[in-house]
Order: structure tokens, then C-alpha cells, then sequence
């Protein structure tokens, strides 16, 4: 019998990238101050999930201005959007599996 | 032998309740950013009351306006053109009597939810609701600039349903209904133009009062009887 636990990915462990991700997964691109509000974090934390995620090439950030403030936004890339489902499935299937 | 199997039920009993928490979680952060709901009920009903308040004043002054027209002065350009002004001045003050009353309530259910009441969220909500009816808002002023009156209350509803549909995928679902109502009611009223101010007053106020009490009812009830 296959672990369920394999199908479990490591870098969702935590709940800031795990929320990021989510709000990524339904908004097409969002800002940095939207995520922060939404998810109720830090800048520093923040900003060190962001990195992790962008690393993993999970997100892709956009560096723009609204006049001359900077304006980052965040959305989520392919490759992202298929390991944020499988971390899913995996769940869903950690439930079905103890049932 | 027995405590080990016991030990491993325990655990994955343990593990399963926590990741049903995670996918909760994951459920519910997706659903708040992607969706204002914080929009009240309440909101609803006070615009409901203000546009049928409008809706008797715009009467008395219809019936002011033709009563002078069959035993006065009969048609005079002056009349005509105080009776537009005196309509646009009451259509503009109903339209902010109700902007901010139905704010108020949002904002006060925001506040005890502990949400946000201007978010991403407020800011799609706003922007798609907003590109309909600006449309319809300018349409219909350029109507009146041809004194064409006659689809002026079948425009306001049909371009507001729409702005209700498009606003719908962010926020409450059930705003679609009451935007399909509105639509049609349009559509109807514009085989009826003579009848324009009293499907202008159940659009705007009878649907908006029902679809409030509803909403209320369905999802701020709760809430209320809890404290």
C-alpha cells in the first residue's frame, strides 16, 4: 500500500505559504499589503514565505509602480497551481484513507 | 501489541482531525479573498425604504407638474425643464441616502466580524458592480439630454440587474437572483413605459426590502440570537 503521506508536500507545512497559496489559487495577482491584511502576518515573515515560494518557482513576482510607490504583485505560476493540488489530493486522501 | 495498535488509531485519528482542519482552512482563506462577505442584509432594506420613499415624492411631483399642465398654464418650457431638474435633484439624493445608509450597515457588520470593510475583496466587488452602472448612469442622462424619459426607469433596472450579476462573483452568490429579478423587470417595464416610476419603486424598493430580509435571515440571524 502507497504512504499517503508521500503524496504531502513539505514546503506547505507552513501556514503562511500554505495561505499564500490559497489566496493565490483564487485571485489572479495580488499584492503584497493584500496578502499581508488577508493573512494577518508580518512584513519580515511575509516576505520570507514570499522568497521560499518564489525559489520553488511556486509564484512569480511582478515589480511595478503606482506613481512612485512600489507596487509588487504575486500570482501563482503552472507548476505552483499542480503542486498546491496535489498537496490537496494528498489531504483529501489522508482522510479517506483512515476512514 | 494491543496498546501499539491503539497507539497508531489514536494518532492517525489525530492526524485526520487536523487535516480536516487544514483543508477548512485552505477553504476559507480562499473563500474571504475572493469574496466580500460582509454586505448586509439590512443594507438591502434601508435602500429598499429610501428608493420608495423617492418613488412617493417623484409622484407628488408628477402630479403637481400635470395638474398645472390640464387646468393652468399647459405646456410651458419652464415647467418642463424645473420639473427635470427637481426629479434629477430627488433621483440624486435618493441615490445618496441610500449609498450611505446601506454603507453603514456594512460597515457596522464588517466591524463586529472583525473584517476588513475595505479589502481586495470591497475593491473587485466595487470595481465590477461599478462599470455597469456608471454606463447606465451616463446612458440614461444622455436620454434625458433628448428628452427621451420614456426608458429611463426600464434602463435603470436592466443596467443595475447587470451591475448586480457582475458584482455577484464577489461577493454573496445570491445577489445573482436579485439581479435577474431586476433585469427582467426592465424588460417588462419597457412594454409599459407609462408605468415607469411604479416598476422603478418595486425594483428598487419592494425587490431591494424582500432580498434584505432574506439575506438577514439567512445569514445574520444567527449571529443576532448568538450574543
Amino acid at each position: 500500500m502507497k504512504n499517503p503521506i508521500n503524496g504531502l508536500n513539505k514546503v506547505f507545512d507552513n501556514r503562511v505559504r500554505l495561505g499564500v497559496m490559497s489566496v493565490l489559487m483564487v485571485n489572479e495577482e495580488v499584492n503584497f499589503n493584500d496578502l499581508k491584511q488577508m493573512l494577518e502576518v508580518t512584513d519580515g515573515n511575509l516576505a520570507t514565505h514570499l522568497v521560499n515560494l518564489e525559489d520553488k518557482g511556486y509564484i512569480k513576482v511582478h515589480k511595478g509602480f503606482i506613481g512612485r510607490k512600489t507596487n509588487t504583485t504575486y500570482a501563482i505560476t503552472k507548476s505552483g497551481e499542480k503542486a498546491f493540488s496535489d498537496h490537496i489530493a494528498a489531504l483529501e486522501n489522508m482522510i479517506k484513507g483512515v476512514k | 501489541m494491543i496498546t501499539l495498535c491503539y497507539k497508531v488509531l489514536f494518532m492517525s485519528r489525530q492526524n485526520q482531525l487536523e487535516t480536516m482542519q487544514e483543508i477548512s482552512d485552505i477553504k476559507r482563506i480562499m473563500e474571504r479573498s475572493s469574496r466580500f462577505i460582509s454586505l448586509s442584509g439590512l443594507s438591502g432594506i434601508a435602500a429598499g425604504l429610501c428608493a420608495l420613499a423617492g418613488a412617493y415624492f417623484a409622484n407628488n411631483i408628477l402630479n403637481n407638474y400635470y395638474s398645472e399642465y390640464n387646468h393652468g398654464t399647459g405646456y410651458t418650457d419652464r415647467n418642463f425643464d424645473s420639473l427635470k431638474i427637481k426629479l434629477l435633484v430627488l433621483a440624486g439624493v435618493v441615490l445618496a441616502a441610500a449609498l450611505i445608509l446601506s454603507f453603514i450597515f456594512t460597515w457596522r457588520r464588517a466591524k463586529q466580524n472583525h473584517l476588513p470593510i475595505w479589502d481586495l475583496t470591497a475593491r473587485k466587488l466595487m470595481w465590477n458592480i461599478l462599470i455597469p452602472l456608471i454606463s447606465g448612469g451616463l446612458f440614461i442622462l444622455a436620454m434625458l439630454q433628448y428628452s427621451e424619459w420614456r426608458f429611463v426607469a426600464p434602463a435603470c433596472l436592466i443596467f443595475y440587474g447587470l451591475a448586480l450579476v457582475n458584482g455577484s462573483k464577489y461577493t454573496l452568490t445570491d445577489i445573482r437572483y436579485l439581479g435577474y429579478l431586476e433585469i427582467v423587470l426592465g424588460l417588462v417595464n419597457t412594454q409599459f413605459t407609462g408605468y415607469g416610476l411604479y416598476f422603478w419603486a418595486v425594483g428598487f424598493g419592494v425587490l431591494h426590502i424582500i432580498y434584505g430580509v432574506l439575506m438577514w435571515w439567512k445569514y445574520e440571524r444567527a449571529a443576532v440570537n448568538g450574543r
